[in-house]
């Protein structure tokens, strides 16, 4: 099913006024409903290498396969397609990283952080490791829907520090989960609704470590209806802030509903029969 | 590495720097640090770091601990913060390295579960006797040495306020209902125009401000010239012309 039309998406990247190399990667396919972001991280250009093997793999090759895959619905084992299609392909994504991480010395120890969005049938299957985030305005409300896994989440959780000492915490590039650093990683996959008028912004922490979530939530109010100059405008902030690290955006409004076609009850019945 | 700078009466008796993860202070001897004075307990208080935070936490003691004047239970600790034990006060010196003369300073770290679990199990035990350190070399990958680790930039990473240099830009309505009315641009973003019809945005920058067209079949016009799609900087007394509606845009001094 082609969502190119219920779906606008826009990317960025950009390596930041400091860093010489961009070690994020982005990938967007509307027409299957797909959005990846990594950051990657490593030595030289590994992270470049790591996070562009991810957007590869979990990008252009997984578009590929939702050309002929129908998503909708759970397999035999009561799981929903969307997730146990992630789930291995995310799997099969860290094993090529850690392995060509362990076969190769330049790459040792490269790995990359990961947040994903698989959209079908008017919902989001989201996945993430790490600390890249994904953000959501549904009408005035503006939100975090990921949570980061980082040591500085996890204290946060626990109660050592609260959210406002948060910000000046110095351990804020600590991440307790990546992608391909071990032979196996637990992706967090979850499910939402989605309305039209949502709009989402996957991002790196390049961009919610300069600016603060509540500019970042008034730039999306503010500039909704163009999300080209949206997209521009935060990395424009972040690097206005100093823009220490990569920073990368990915916008994604929903223009209208999208539900799957439903089958009729004879083709389902059929379809159980088979 | 933080350090505590030890003073009494204005004085200083030594600098205490703070290597281990789990430093206790009290007047008993097998404390890491030791003020030997009947005001502070034998127990009185412990400074947790985890990497380059401390956290203190008062042990229930009998005179309480202070911090900047204030009385408190557990608190982290910001460069220059005074802690207070009876007569004596020990000041937290955490001085961050302004820029590493490496390029990859503040990157992205991954941190191994089992390592993280130590340091929480360690915090989380409070009756924990002997104290390790929580991360130990061969936890970490050869490719990630810890000293080079955690390197942060000093300046707070969130948003700093916009460049104290640049005047504060406002706008006056020439024309139409609102004529004469006067909007000052203090946020990052200010909008303007008719939804649906024809929007722009002014963007404050650190060395200026922008207006950039962002729907509506128009564009704006300043100066009588019409804009395109690119941000167009702003200059003091620049006339814009939006939506039917002229302002101008000035500097306030």
């Amino acid at each position: 099913m082609d969502l190119s039309q219920a779906l606008e998406i826009v990317t960025r990247t950009d390596p930041g006024m400091v860093r010489s190399h961009n070690e994020d990667s982005v990938y967007a396919a509307s027409a299957c409903g797909l959005a990846v972001l990594a950051d990657g991280m490593g030595g030289y250009n590994a992270g470049e290498v790591a996070s562009g093997m991810t957007v590869a793999l979990l990008g252009s090759e997984l578009a590929k396969t939702l050309e002929t895959q129908e998503i909708n619905g759970f397999t035999p084992e009561k799981k929903r397609v969307s997730h146990a299609l992630l789930e291995t392909e995310i799997a099969r994504t860290n094993s090529t990283i850690y392995q060509s991480a362990q076969s190769q010395p330049q790459y040792a120890g490269m790995g990359t952080t990961l947040v994903m969005a698989l959209f079908y049938d008017d919902k989001m299957t989201t996945a993430h490791i790490g600390d890249s985030r994904l953000y959501r305005l549904r009408g005035e409300e503006f939100a975090q829907v990921t949570r980061d896994h980082s040591l500085l989440q996890e204290q946060i959780d626990s109660g050592i520090i609260t959210p406002e000492q948060a910000k000046f915490s110095q351990n804020k590039n600590l991440v307790t989960r990546a992608l391909g650093v071990d032979p196996e990683v637990e992706p967090e996959i979850r499910d939402y609704d989605t309305q039209p008028g949502d709009i989402y912004l996957f991002c790196s922490d390049g961009l919610n470590d300069m600016v603060d979530d509540e500019e970042i939530g008034m730039t999306l109010q503010a500039l909704s209806a163009n999300l080209e100059l949206c997209a521009t405008q935060l990395v424009q902030m972040a690097n206005d802030n100093g823009g220490r690290d990569n920073v990368s955006v990915i916008l994604v409004r929903i223009k209208s509903a999208y539900p799957a076609p439903r089958r009729g009850l004879f083709a389902r019945l059929f379809a159980w029969l088979k | 590495m933080a350090k505590l700078i030890l003073s009494m009466d204005g004085l200083v008796l030594k600098e205490i720097p703070l290597n281990k993860e789990r430093m206790t202070i009290g007047r008993k001897p097998h404390n890491d640090i030791q003020i030997d004075n009947l005001a502070i307990s034998g127990e009185h208080a412990v400074i947790v770091t985890i990497l380059n935070d401390s956290f203190l936490e008062d042990l229930n003691s009998t005179n309480g601990t202070y911090v900047n004047g204030q009385s408190v239970k557990k608190h982290f600790l910001q460069n220059s913060d005074v802690v207070e034990l009876g007569k004596y006060r020990l000041k937290y010196v955490n001085e961050v390295p302004q820029q590493t003369p490496a390029a990859d300073f503040e990157k992205t770290m991954i941190l191994r579960p089992d390592m993280m679990r130590k340091t929480a199990d360690q915090i989380a035990s409070k009756s924990m006797s002997d104290t390790q350190t929580g991360i130990k070399a061969d936890d970490i990958a050869a490719a990630h040495p810890p000293t080079q680790a955690p390197v942060p930039a000093a300046a707070p990473a969130v948003a700093p306020a916009p460049v104290a240099a640049l005047p504060l830009g406002a706008i006056q309505i020439l024309s139409g209902a609102n004529m004469g009315k006067e909007l000052e641009l203090t946020k990052t973003l200010t909008t303007l125009g008719k939804p649906g019809v024809q929007v722009a945005v002014i963007a404050r920058r650190p060395h200026g401000y922008f207006i950039t067209h962002v729907e509506g079949a128009s564009f704006p016009v300043v100066n009588g010239a019409t804009l395109d799609a690119q941000a167009h900087p702003l200059a003091d007394h620049d006339v814009i012309e939006l939506a039917g509606v002229k302002m101008e845009f000035f500097l306030k001094t």
